[in-house]
């Protein structure tokens, strides 16, 4: 997929004028929220699984060779296939081969970000295949021609009168109106495409190594139907997703849904071990096991690493000022929100993602709900570090910072500056105790007047307090 | 023997609101400690070290740890500044074992004011009077890493004449951040206003908190907008400073 991160600034002007997106926004974030809080406060042992979950996803980490080894015996051993993937085209190859191998025709797509990671619909379609996205959201916006803007509700960002609008243009009228029409609508498109399909491909919430099984866990069934239904059943997964045992995939299917959607458990949670065995009653004739690496080794050992703990529920983006503020699109790429702010930028490169970990307040509620303790605002300071090493801080505010650093050093004269300081704004006032407007400040005073200081400084009046 | 304080002077205390110091000073020599302010204080090194330049933030820290480690206790009247030097102080020396340690110790007795009126000196009630309706601003870096809370709505709570009403979203961000300010204006604004919306729907005619960085950016934002509400640091309050128009109202009061 392209990276737009480039034009964020421009974006965001565009998504704090458009009043859809902040009624979408706002409708169904809250919902999450409140969700969550509620559940949170339910259970007693929150906080205790969130330091499980931590130290589990940090224990594959330091032993991920021996995980993935073990998972792909047993893939192997129940008749499935798996694949490794270095990049993303190595993905979109091992993926078209399969697909012309098997002469597909028609595919259908469960949720998986892995797969927009990887752009794999665009070269699925630049082939001539019929890809057909089954997950509600995913359909909405692939109607629409857009990026997902959430990764767990990628159309999060739509009102259900646009979503009407994109139905009547694609289905035919007449208009739905209600949310129970639109989704019956959808089904109804959807149920056919399913019998019909050479090769599902679904993402994966967890990789087994105990037993060489995939995951997958929704809310609407469309997954299940997507792995069950067609010839060839496909897997995208980033190498990470791998957990030990079943037993961990019930420790995290605790913290999963009641940290992204608010639920305490999604509707379906399927377990896909294999191709269809002799007997079976259905079940796909080929069962493929895509891993992705595309840049999540590089993380491995590095100050980046706890990133890859992350379970990709939405909670962060879901609790984040900005993301709330300007939606998902203007990150532009695949991962929005502070898990993409950190993502993006080690995925596609430092110099593509300039705003990406700079647009944050630092103000630290994505960590405080991150359900595997991912320490989110001290990994995007580090990106902040990482793209000074990499000059690509702006020469403006490197210049700054090293006068400023001069002066901070020197507390004699960084007293006289200060002293300087509240003269020289105090002057500006004209006696209403605020500045409305900064000759070097416009950044400030565009919205807000500027507070004037008094004309000495607080260390200034204690000296003089203390020789009276 | 009472405690030695070492008053960690903020710089936008220092700059910007000089009374918030005096009201510090008030409140710990109530509290039973014995101030300083010592001169060789200069900058947490906050702003460089979320511009990335760790370089800079560590020869500040060192600077800032020289200058205070031989007083009983660290304090100082803003949560973002003492969460620096409380959290991200000893991250910055993870390499460097002597400096680690100097941190550590540091970091052990450094306290935002208010909580350490509280968890540490055991107030529960303080001698002042406010009159009217105000609504407390959790200010990020306090709230998530210092635990701060209940702490002033507690002092508050002793304020004669005093009503808290509670704004809605108390843990969503104010939309300071810093140079996030004025790096993305637009966002920041929004955030402002939402924030805004939350406290006029509370009905207070003042907004009291602990950061004055979140408070310069809001109260300048209501200025903008001709809002009559009345913004003040939480010490100036608690300390029975609270006089004038408040921050970025008009010269007469407020000042010492």
């Amino acid at each position: 997929m392209k990276v737009s991160s480039p034009q964020f600034k421009a974006k965001v002007v565009t998504a704090l004028a458009d009043p859809h997106l902040r009624d979408a926004l706002g409708q169904s974030r809250k919902g999450f929220v409140n969700g969550r809080g509620a559940l949170v406060a339910d259970l007693p042992e929150f906080e205790q699984l969130r330091d499980q979950a931590r130290d589990v996803k940090n224990h594959v980490l330091a032993n991920l060779d021996h995980y993935l080894e073990r998972f792909e015996a047993k893939v192997t051993a129940a008749g499935g296939q798996v694949h490794w993937a270095a990049d993303a085209e190595d993905a979109r190859q091992i993926i078209l081969g399969i697909c012309r191998r098997v002469g597909a025709k028609t595919i259908t797509k469960g949720k998986s970000m892995v797969s927009e990671e990887v752009g794999l619909n665009e070269a699925l379609e630049a082939e001539g295949y019929q890809v057909i996205e089954t997950d509600l959201g995913e359909y909405i916006i692939q109607l629409a021609d857009e990026p997902p803007s959430h990764i767990i509700a990628p159309a999060i960002h739509k009102t259900r009168a646009q979503v009407a609008e994109l139905f009547e243009a694609a289905h035919g009228g007449p208009r739905k109106t209600t949310v129970g029409e639109l989704v019956t609508e959808a089904r109804l498109v959807l149920r056919d495409k399913y019998f019909r399909a050479d090769v599902g491909i679904t993402g994966g919430n967890y990789l087994v190594a105990e037993t060489g099984s995939s995951v997958i866990v929704t809310n609407e069934g469309n997954g299940d139907l997507t792995q069950t239904l067609a010839r060839v059943h496909i897997v995208t997964s980033g190498i990470e997703r791998i957990v030990p045992s079943l037993e961990d995939v019930s420790l995290f299917q605790r913290l999963l849904a009641r940290s992204g959607t608010g639920q305490e458990t999604e509707t379906y949670t399927t377990f896909s071990t294999g191709p269809r065995r002799p007997g079976d009653p259905d079940g796909p004739e080929e069962y493929h096991v895509v891993l992705v690496d595309n840049g999540r080794s590089k993380m491995l050992g590095g100050k980046f690493q706890d990133m890859l703990r992350c379970i990709r529920c939405g909670a962060c983006m879901n609790h984040c000022p900005v993301y709330g503020a300007v939606g998902g699109h203007a990150y532009g790429w695949v991962y929005p929100g502070p898990m993409g702010s950190v993502l993006t930028p080690l995925f596609v490169g430092l110099d593509s993602t300039y705003d990406l970990p700079n647009a944050c307040t630092l103000n630290g509620r994505c960590q405080t709900v991150c359900p595997v303790r991912i320490p989110l605002p001290e990994l995007l300071r580090e990106l902040r570090h990482a793209q000074r090493q990499a000059g690509l801080r702006p020469a403006a505010e490197t210049r700054a910072l090293k006068a400023w650093r001069f002066v901070a050093e020197r507390p004699r004269l960084y007293r006289a500056a200060n002293r300087l300081a509240a003269r020289a704004l105090k002057a500006l006032d004209s006696g209403s105790g605020r500045l409305t407007s900064l000759p070097f400040g416009q950044a400030w005073s565009g919205l807000r007047d500027l507070p004037a200081p008094e004309g000495r400084t607080f260390l200034e009046l204690w000296q003089a307090r203390k020789r009276p | 023997m009472p405690p030695r304080v070492g008053l960690f002077a903020t710089c936008l205390m220092n700059l910007f609101r000089p009374n918030v110091g005096f009201a510090a000073v008030k409140l710990l020599e109530t509290a039973g400690c014995t101030v300083e302010v010592p001169l060789d204080q200069t900058c947490c090194g906050q702003p460089a070290y979320n511009s990335g330049d760790f370089e800079a933030t560590r020869a500040l820290a060192k600077q800032l740890i020289e200058a205070f480690e031989g007083f009983d206790y660290v304090v100082g009247p803003s949560g973002s500044c003492m969460a620096t030097i409380r959290k991200d102080y000893p991250r910055l020396f993870a390499d460097d074992p002597a400096w680690r340690a100097r941190a550590e110790a540091l970091a052990a007795k450094s306290f935002e004011l208010i909580s350490f009126l509280t968890d540490v000196r055991g107030v529960s009630s303080v001698d002042a009077s406010y009159a009217g309706t105000v609504s407390y601003l959790d200010s990020c870096s306090g709230l998530r890493e210092l635990g701060i809370k209940a702490q002033p709505r507690l002092l508050l709570g002793s304020v004669d004449g005093l009503a808290l009403a509670e704004m809605a979203d108390t843990e969503v961000c104010c939309g300071f951040g810093g140079s996030f300010c004025v790096k993305y204006p637009e966002i920041s604004g929004r955030l402002a206003d939402d924030k805004l919306a939350r406290l006029t729907e509370t009905g207070a005619g003042t907004l009291l908190g602990g950061d004055l960085g979140c408070l310069l950016h809001l109260a300048g934002r209501m200025k903008r907008c001709g809002s009559p509400v009345k913004v003040f640091h939480t010490a100036e309050v608690l300390a029975g400073l609270a006089e004038g128009s408040g921050i970025g109202g008009a010269v007469e009061g407020g000042g010492q």
